[in-house]
């Protein structure tokens, strides 16, 4: 039968991009922690991506892995010892491999690149395994006849297989194992089929046949080895290797030249050692290419995008479903004999129908949500090379990556982020030397941090480096003709200046950044997305890059309260404690200001419904209570008639179809259908204040 | 589109009694809706109107003007709900049964934006020529002279069109507490 493995490809592609990027964090994990645990982890990302790759017929990305997997083998062994060299070549690797498979995926050929890698792997690979072979000859393989043979002396290896009659049932298929041989050289197959019963005793399912192969070819055992990796413990398997005939008596003279060989590749090692500084410089290119084909790959992976969702809101979908489905039967069996006494039933039937077809339709929004972490976490590479690049050393500090938001708005946060901390990496962290020189630590800060607020979502790029001084960037302007000479500008103005198009400080135009490009698009992208950016720096202490997005889809964890006839939602986030109005003394202080004296601070308390208008024929009474609730580090208690219930909302912008509405951050949509404002605690309490200092004005 | 409204029409036609279903039947100039505001007719181009949805009570809208009634979910979009009574300086403005919504939208630089507007029934689709329109009087009259885009003359009625760009436009809505919010 023949099977369309073309319709796999997605699936393959989708995990194997996965896989590279578990091997990524693990590999950097490695760096500080050699777990063995990690190497299995990329060791298994490897194989499944080789396994793939073989049987898609992705042959060049299956060769390549291959020897990334030898390595990380004797690794995983504790053959070889985890350097940074090793792990920067693995990395490098990642790199090749989302390259190749992005042109497969493409369906572009694969360029040649990767050969340089490979043969890379092959002399480190081959020169330490002598190495090892002479620490621990013993090893492994001292069992089989001629492993300790030098490899030169191999044509061959003569492999009888014996698969267990059960073989076919798992999954696994002699003739593809063959072919993979075959690969590997010139091959003879002999089956023996001698155990084969005659036709009416036959079971089609079962295997009878064992084989004899004889594979002419210069490779060492463990790719051999390796075709039957999966088999291993369902067949009989033994693989001898056949020598090139040399007499015993050549044998060891070749045993003694063997040991000059050993010093020949030793020396190889080392110049190899001198030739991969130089290379070093040379592949400094290398992560740059790869960058630009990532940024492609993303915009052409949109067509096709997918996403993962979190088990919780599946269930919760789940769940819903199941309601829907009760009160359509519910509905239904109504339906079957209605008279007019069942009309309130009916209504309150199709009320629930309508509050769950809503909730339904909230929650499928609510898989677009996913944690900013998807975006944080492929920064803690791109800092790691570029501090390498650029001699610094940086700690990258990841805050808040559990803040959800909408995927479409972190798909296009990604570059411009990325940009950000490139940016804060080359101009505002300092060389080590400079740094120590002002007397800071000699490892900069960089803090990535995220969180909502007031119905936004904040990013901040904080660094601790050598801030934006404004002089220059003064002068700059001047010099571009940006600004004319003389004129009085506020500082953060001028700061500022930096995200205008054609700006660029840096003296030196750097790979990494300075090329003018960059700061601009970031605004733009931003502003894009109905976001801001902000800039603040301190000459000599640091800059604070902070991006505000609107939460245009965002999830607020909220509370339901009640106001004269108007349900609200307060940020839950927020809220400090509740007391009921009757509990407490409400005090005048300052000209008719109501406060609560709370612990020897006094909170102004503010009335929603004389705040907001709210016309009403009952005026307001002293029942109720009082939320207490904080923003920016003002507190403020907000008088309200009932605390009802709590739940996530979905924010909607006024501001699409309206303007905004100081003290109101968006709006939601209830679960009987109605509007409900969201309370934006800082505007609120500003423009409180604000309205009583002109009530004041108004009275002097 | 047509059809969509005529669909509309349908619904609200048991409550209306001047309904005039000849639509489509003349396919010279530009459709206009008609419809009844304090007693008055005005109209609007068709292609502006989205939907027409029943009179509802929206959700209040902290410090807003008196014409500005709220904001209702238009199937997942929030948007903000005018009366056109209370805009256009009529002493009474009740909400009957036949009070509707009438949801129109306007342009506004590259931007689709959407508004309720409250009024006391719908009465008419009618086809006008451009040149059939007239410019309003310029007499100090009780509607906003901007929101008015000339007058015509339907059978025995003069139907004033109103000017979209002006009558939704956010600029002209005065709303205490705006635009400063989250800095």
């Amino acid at each position: 039968m023949e099977i369309d493995l073309s319709q796999f490809h997605e699936v393959f592609f989708e995990e194997s991009f996965e896989g590279l990027d578990v091997m990524e964090q693990e590999l950097l994990n490695l760096e500080e922690d050699t777990d063995l645990e990690n190497v299995n982890t990329i060791f298994r990302a490897a194989h499944s991506i080789k396994g793939g790759s073989a049987t898609f017929n992705f042959s060049q990305v299956a060769e390549f892995t291959h020897v990334m997997e030898t390595l990380l083998d004797e690794m995983r062994d504790g053959k070889r010892a985890i350097t940074r060299e090793i792990i920067d070549l693995l990395l490098k690797s990642v790199d090749c491999l989302r390259g190749m498979l992005n042109k497969l995926q493409d369906g572009e050929e694969v360029s040649n690149d990767y050969v340089e890698l490979v043969d890379y792997f092959n002399q480190l690979l081959s020169s330490d395994s002598s190495g090892s072979k002479q620490q621990d000859s013993g090893e492994s393989n001292a069992a089989d006849l001629g492993s300790s043979e030098p490899k030169s002396a191999i044509s061959g290896w003569s492999i009888s297989f014996a698969p267990e009659n059960y073989i076919l049932q798992t999954g696994n298929e002699p003739i593809r194992m063959f072919k993979e041989l075959a690969g590997l050289g010139g091959l003879k197959v002999e089956a023996d089929l001698s155990k084969v019963p005659s036709f009416s005793e036959l079971d089609p399912e079962l295997c009878f046949i064992s084989w004899q192969l004889e594979l002419d070819t210069s490779e060492d055992e463990q790719p051999v080895k390796e075709v039957f990796e999966w088999v291993e413990d369902d067949c009989k398997l033994s693989i001898k290797a056949i020598g090139s005939d040399p007499s015993s008596d050549v044998l060891e003279q070749d045993e003694k030249l063997s040991e000059s060989v050993v010093e020949e590749v030793k020396e190889e090692v080392n110049t190899s050692d001198t030739t991969k500084t130089d290379t070093s410089t040379e592949k400094k290119l290398v992560p740059i290419r790869t960058e630009q084909s990532k940024q492609t790959s993303v915009k052409k992976a949109a067509a096709t995008a997918s996403i993962r969702v979190g088990i919780d809101k599946v269930d919760t979908l789940i769940d819903l479903v199941g309601e829907l489905v009760i009160t359509q039967s519910m509905l239904g069996e109504l339906g079957e004999n209605f008279d007019m006494s069942k009309v309130e039933q009916l209504i309150s039937g199709l009320r629930e129908l309508e509050a769950n077809t809503r909730e339904l339709q909230e929650s499928v929004m609510r898989i677009r949500m996913l944690p900013i972490g998807f975006v944080f976490n492929r920064l803690p590479r791109m800092v790691r090379d570029l501090s390498a690049q650029l001699g610094k050393k940086i700690d990258l500090k990841i805050v808040g990556e559990e803040t959800e938001l909408d995927k479409t708005v972190m798909e296009q946060i990604g570059d411009p982020l990325t940009h950000l901390v490139r940016n804060a990496l080359d101009h505002g962290v300092e060389s080590v030397e400079d740094r120590i020189a002002a007397g800071k630590p000699e490892i900069g800060v960089l803090t990535l941090n995220a969180f909502h607020q007031g119905g936004n979502i904040i990013i901040e790029i904080k660094d601790d480096g050598k801030g934006i001084d404004p002089e220059i960037i003064y002068a700059k302007a001047v010099e571009k003709g940006m600004i004319e000479d003389g004129i009085d500008i506020p500082h953060e103005q001028i700061i500022g200046m930096i995200m205008e198009p054609g700006f660029s400080t840096a003296a030196v135009v750097s790979d990494v950044s300075g090329r003018g490009v960059g700061m601009d698009v970031v605004k733009r992208n931003i502003n894009n997305l109905g976001g801001s950016v902000d800039i603040a720096s301190v000459l000599g202490e640091g800059t604070t890059f902070t991006i505000r997005l609107p939460l245009t889809l965002a999830i607020l964890d909220g509370q339901l309260v009640r106001s004269a006839d108007q349900i609200y939602v307060i940020p839950l986030a927020s809220i400090v404690e509740s007391i009921p109005l009757s509990g407490i003394q409400v005090t005048r202080i300052a000209g008719d200001m109501p406060v609560y004296k709370n612990e020897g601070e006094y909170i102004p308390i503010v009335d929603l419904r004389r705040e907001f208008d709210i016309q009403l024929e009952k005026q307001s009474t002293n029942e109720g209570l009082i939320a207490i609730v904080e923003g920016e580090n003002r507190k403020i208690a907000i008088k309200i008639d009932e605390l009802l219930g709590q739940q996530q909302v979905v924010i909607k912008s006024l501001e699409s179809h309206y303007k905004s509405i100081q003290g109101v951050s968006g709006a939601t949509i209830l679960g009987d259908g109605r509007v409900s404002l969201i309370l934006d605690i800082v505007g609120l309490s500003k423009r409180s204040s604000e309205r009583m200092s002109r009530d004041r004005e108004q009275v002097a | 589109m047509a059809s969509d409204i005529q669909d509309v029409l349908n619904e609200q036609s048991q409550n209306l009694t001047s309904m005039n279903m000849d639509l489509g039947d003349e396919d010279k100039g530009s459709q206009f809706l008609s419809f009844d505001v304090g007693g008055e007719e005005f109209a609007v181009n068709i292609l502006s109107v989205q939907e027409i949805r029943g009179w509802e009570n929206p959700t209040f809208l902290p410090n807003s003007p008196i014409y500005i009634k709220g904001v209702l979910n238009l199937r997942g979009t929030i948007v903000p709900v005018m009366d056109l009574r209370n805009r256009f300086n009529f002493k009474k403005a009740n909400y009957l049964d036949t009070t509707v919504i009438i949801i129109l939208k306007v342009s506004h630089a590259d931007k689709e934006r959407l508004m309720g507007c409250v009024v006391d029934g719908v009465s008419d689709v009618f086809n006008m020529e451009e040149s059939e329109i007239s410019d309003v009087p310029d007499y100090g009259s009780g509607v906003d002279s901007r929101f008015t885009a000339g007058v015509m003359t339907v059978g025995e009625h003069a139907v004033t069109l109103l000017e979209l760009t002006n009558l939704l436009s956010l600029d002209l809505i005065k709303h205490t507490y705006t635009g400063v919010s989250n800095g």
